[in-house]
């Protein structure tokens, strides 16, 4: 028999473990670029702690951590330019919050407020998709819309390794390998769906090499090396903005923290295995590469993590001063203009003004 | 044994029945080792173990359909779908295969699969956790449609909707999951589907509700002369038990949390105005969602009808 077809699967590191870089690889980004990077990382922290505490304390409702996914969250939303758009999950706080989302407006959303989804207008940022993998097609088609206008610009999707099992990931795939659209899938595998281990999601080797089958390029990288995550995204949206079409890139991380705030991981997985992923996780290897570079003191990490703290804190007290929404909204948003039905229905539940 | 939950008694139907049945499986996410996100299926799988107790992939569309070929093939699973908002990838197996592969291969396959859900609005989630599309399934022939409203008629409904020989879409109202408790024989019962069953008696407004709705319709009746309807079965419906109430009260309300436009208080009602119209003192009353998206917890007690809301419907009924 003859060969008629075989395929690489890649996997990029450019920072490792210990904070050694490959300097051939690195992208081309002065200090500032580097330092924003950490403070980014550091702001989301503080979000995402602060967050876990609110729940605890009743103030906000069911949240899912990014703890552990920072590097694949943030390296990947610098990556891009200001006009392309956004599709994200429900875990993808660190990726709003890097493209300068208002937190306070991400806590509202958690406490159940639907006004904290109504992203601003200069943000080409899609309301967070709950059911998971739904919203893959939705950027192959903002995608497609993008050439028809011939906008040089890219849509971006966040999807978990769970999501990868579902029917909308092969179709959106599969559609955007056929329109050559400019869209980049960001598979966040963070090795759990809830209580199902990644390796019962496939039983292939790695998801990066399902792109293949579509025939469009697929890479693993690194998602705990934030600069690994960056240059990948760089690359593929160069690609899709000089018409060549999409790229899955499968970050390859870890959730740290529950599945939710709702869930309870003890009860699925073992506690050396998150240990093990801890000592991995993003932020201690981007620090030590940073203190390398001599752009990394103590004083300035100090100083950092208490402008985030203090960011954060007069972003939780607005959220929680914010006027609570009105009953109309309900049904004001439901169609452009009120049917006969809901101009009804306004009056007699009260809610007209 | 002690007075138990929703949770409990679904628990123990499905125990009961994989031991009396060992065609019987689970399937799912999550439903093994974490035992569900509610925790229904806890302890099943070290049971009955994996091959019986299935963690699948995330893939409604791929658990349904499969469902299909392992009930026609004689094996019975009983599938369960985090919550009724993910169910819709699934839609296309089961309103085009699992609905009409017996009128399809005329009579010689079957999909008799029981797919359990929590479905309704009550519990604070995030979005499309509190979805209320029960009238999606009714409307489509060849399924039937079950929510169960205590421990005892869920343990005996889900018995019943696993020996079916159609498919059962049975939605779990995740408000009563833990809500409420009562004793739950640990017998082999079961609880007919089809039947309705008289909640409450009464004698001047026939009340027909199911889930949660029911024990809403219930505490909005005190000073009320209400009947109070649990339909239980929503597809095939108990027309009988609907009508015979009506012919006696003369007065019809129908509480769902689900929006009225295109609800199942449609059908219901357009029921009785076909063959007991003749009966009815007063217009008949739908207390329904407004026609909107099911909206996130800061105003989700504005969309789900209230107590207020419901008397206010007893009390315009009463005028007549
Ligand atoms: C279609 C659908 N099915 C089930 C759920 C319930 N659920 C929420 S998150 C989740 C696991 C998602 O795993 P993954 O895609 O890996 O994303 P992660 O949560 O790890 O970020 C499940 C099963 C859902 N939200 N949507
Ligand atoms: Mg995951």
């Amino acid at each position: 028999m003859d060969i008629i077809g075989s395929f690489d699967v890649k996997f990029l590191q450019i920072i490792n473990e210990a904070g050694v870089c490959d300097a051939a690889l690195l992208p081309s980004m002065e200090a500032p670029d580097l330092k924003k990077i950490f403070e980014t990382m550091i702001l989301v922290r503080t979000f995402n702690q602060r967050a876990l505490s609110l729940q605890r304390e009743g103030r906000i409702g069911t949240y899912a951590s990014v703890l552990g996914q920072e590097a694949s969250q943030i390296g990947s939303a610098l990556a891009l330019e200001k006009d392309d758009w956004i599709f994200p999950s429900f875990r993808e706080s660190a990726v709003l919050i890097s493209r300068g989302y208002p937190m306070w407006m991400l806590y509202r959303y958690w406490m159940g407020d639907e006004r904290g989804m109504k992203a601003p207008d200069d943000m080409n940022i899609f309301p967070m998709s709950v059911p998971v993998g739904t919203q893959l097609p939705h950027a192959v088609g903002a995608a497609f819309a993008m050439k028809y206008r011939n906008d040089r610009r890219v849509a971006a999707v966040y999807f978990g390794d769970g999501g990868s099992s579902r029917g909308d990931f092969h179709e959106a795939l599969n559609l955007a390998g056929v329109f050559k659209s400019p869209v980049i899938f960001l598979l966040q595998n963070n090795q759990w769906a809830i209580s199902v281990p990644r390796a019962r999601q496939t039983a292939a080797a790695t998801l990066a090499q399902r792109a293949f089958g579509y025939g469009i390029p697929g890479i693993q990288v690194d998602g705990n090396d934030i600069l690994a995550v960056y240059r990948a995204t760089k690359e593929a949206a160069d690609r899709a903005r000089g018409g060549e079409g999409p790229t899955l890139i499968e970050c390859y991380t870890y959730r740290l923290d529950d599945h939710t705030t709702a869930d309870d991981a003890s009860r699925y997985r073992r506690k050396e295995e998150v240990e093990e992923w801890r000592e991995k996780e993003p932020l201690l290897r981007f620090r030590l590469f940073l203190e390398k570079k001599g752009l990394r003191t103590k004083e300035y990490e100090e100083e950092v993590a208490k402008k985030a703290l203090e960011a954060v804190d007069k972003e939780i007290e607005k959220a929680e001063k914010f006027p609570p929404p009105d009953p109309a909204d309900i049904i004001r948003y439901t169609n452009f203009e009120l049917t006969a039905r809901q101009k009804t229905e306004l009056k007699e539940f009260g809610w007209e003004k | 044994m002690g007075k138990i939950t929703i949770v409990q008694a679904i628990n123990m139907a499905l125990s009961e029945e994989m031991q009396r049945d060992t065609n019987v499986v689970i399937i799912g996410e999550d439903v093994g080792k974490d035992g569900g996100v509610f925790r229904v299926t806890e302890g099943l799988q070290e049971k009955f173990g994996p091959e019986r107790v299935v963690d699948t992939p995330l893939s409604e569309l791929g658990i349904i359909g499969s469902a299909i070929g392992m009930a026609a093939y004689g094996i019975k699973p009983v599938v369960e779908i985090q919550f009724m908002g993910f169910i819709y990838a699934g839609l296309e197996q089961i309103f085009s295969h699992a609905s009409r592969l017996r009128s399809r291969s005329r009579g010689r396959f079957s999909a008799p699969i029981v797919v359990r859900t929590p479905y309704g609005i009550g519990i604070k989630p995030p979005e499309l956790h509190s979805e209320s599309a029960e009238a999606l399934f009714c409307h489509m022939p060849g399924v039937k449609v079950v929510v169960p409203s205590t421990p005892y008629n869920a343990k005996g409904l889900l018995k019943s909707a696993i020996r079916d020989s159609d498919p059962v879409i049975f939605l779990e109202p995740s408000r009563l999951y833990r809500s409420i408790k009562a004793e739950v024989p640990e017998d082999d019962y079961t609880v007919p589907l089809g039947k309705a069953e008289v909640y409450q008696e009464g004698k001047e407004i026939t009340v027909v509700a199911w889930g949660t709705m029911l024990h809403r319709a219930a505490e909005a009746a005190e000073g009320f002369d209400c009947e109070i309807i649990d339909l239980m079965t929503l597809k095939p419906l108990d027309e009988e038990a609907i009508l015979k109430s009506v012919r006696k009260t003369g007065r019809l309300v129908v509480v769902h949390e689900a929006s009225k436009s295109g609800g199942l208080g449609a059908e219901i009602s357009a029921l009785v105005a076909e063959e007991a119209v003749e009966y009815l003192k007063a217009p008949i009353l739908r207390v329904a969602g407004p026609e909107a998206v099911i909206p996130m917890a800061r105003l989700e007690d504005y969309y789900m009808p209230g107590k207020e809301r419901i008397r206010k419907a007893y009390e315009k009924v009463m005028l007549y």
